[in-house]
């Protein structure tokens, strides 16, 4: 399902009440339950909806990839033509190390990039050897290309909603 | 890193149930014990290998918008335009990038028409231009990693 679903306060109280993660303990949307003073049904059957309707991407772990040896994080960025934007965004979205692909709008003569997609590896040069994959993917569709790393971060906060 | 936390980071990035217990129906299917999969996911968090356990939110189908701006930025001002950017609440995360567009931001505003509001505040207070990108299709969001 990939329409829209109107959220209610309950829901807004269970995303609030989950979005830094779930309690580790062998009930969690029991607990979740009992803090909103709601039934485990009714937290469990929306959080099933919130699935079913995409604004939960889904349930699990997030590694942090710094972590675990990927420090090298490059924003490759494309300038294909918007009429095979789309194709093109589907095949370099299915490689396994891509982690965001998106079409975004070129701002000319500035920036003339539309497709980007987020390349980890654990050095540069395993970046690089990645991007150059994606370039012979793209073949003659790919224009003009970059890499950008990222060499400091400096404001890190997770999305939140308000309250 | 151990067998355990190896099988609980390439098994658990998405899919966990939703049931009553749901860490007992996930070490099943990683053929872990339900005690082995809390303790080794409170290690994994502990040890900031994990950033996070649970739900991930789709900003954008929580009502809100979401944007990715870039900014270019002399060397000179760059650290008194980054503390600018970054008292805004609404910016996200905030990233120094090896670009003549050097800084890069994402804007997560609950209310869709703050963003244009803020995008022309950061303007005006910084005096440089924001180049603004969100996302018009998204082909791929996750991430699946090995180890």
């Amino acid at each position: 399902m990939d329409g829209m679903i109107t959220l209610d306060e309950t829901d807004r109280r269970i995303i609030r009440e989950t979005q830094a993660g779930l309690p580790l303990v062998p009930r969690p949307y029991h607990a979740v339950a009992e803090k909103l003073g709601l039934s485990a049904d009714e937290v469990m059957a929306r959080i099933e909806d919130l699935l079913d309707y995409g604004v939960i991407r889904r349930i699990g772990a997030v590694p942090n990839h710094y972590r675990l040896g990927y420090t090298a994080n490059g924003m490759t960025v494309w300038d294909v033509p918007d009429e095979q934007v789309d194709a093109l965004g589907e095949l370099i979205g299915a490689l396994d190390y891509v982690s965001h692909c998106y079409h975004r709008p070129r701002h000319l003569p500035d920036w003339p990039y539309n497709l980007f997609a987020m390349v980890h590896g654990r050095s540069r040069d395993e970046v690089e050897s990645k991007a150059e994959t994606i370039a012979g993917l793209l073949g003659e569709h790919n224009r003009a290309h970059a890499i950008l790393y990222s060499i400091r971060i400096l404001k890190k906060t997770g999305l939140r909603i308000g309250d | 890193m151990n067998d355990t936390e190896r099988t609980i980071i390439n098994g658990l990035q998405g899919g966990f149930p939703v049931c009553e217990r749901p860490f007992l129906a996930a070490a099943e299917r990683l053929g872990l014990s339900e005690e082995a999969l809390i303790d080794g996911l409170r290690g994994l968090l502990d040890a900031g290998v994990l950033s996070r356990f649970g739900p991930m939110y789709h900003a954008e189908r929580l009502g809100g918008a979401l944007s990715l701006v870039a900014m270019e930025i002399p060397a000179a001002d760059f650290e008194q335009i980054a503390g600018q950017v970054n008292a805004f609440p609404e910016v996200a995360h905030n990233y120094a990038r090896d670009h003549t567009f050097n800084m890069w931001f994402v804007l997560a505003t609950e209310k869709p028409e703050r963003k244009t509001e803020i995008l022309d505040e950061i303007e005006r207070i910084t005096g440089y231009r924001v180049y603004d990108m969100p996302k018009l299709t998204e082909y791929f969001v996750g991430l699946r990693l090995d180890v």
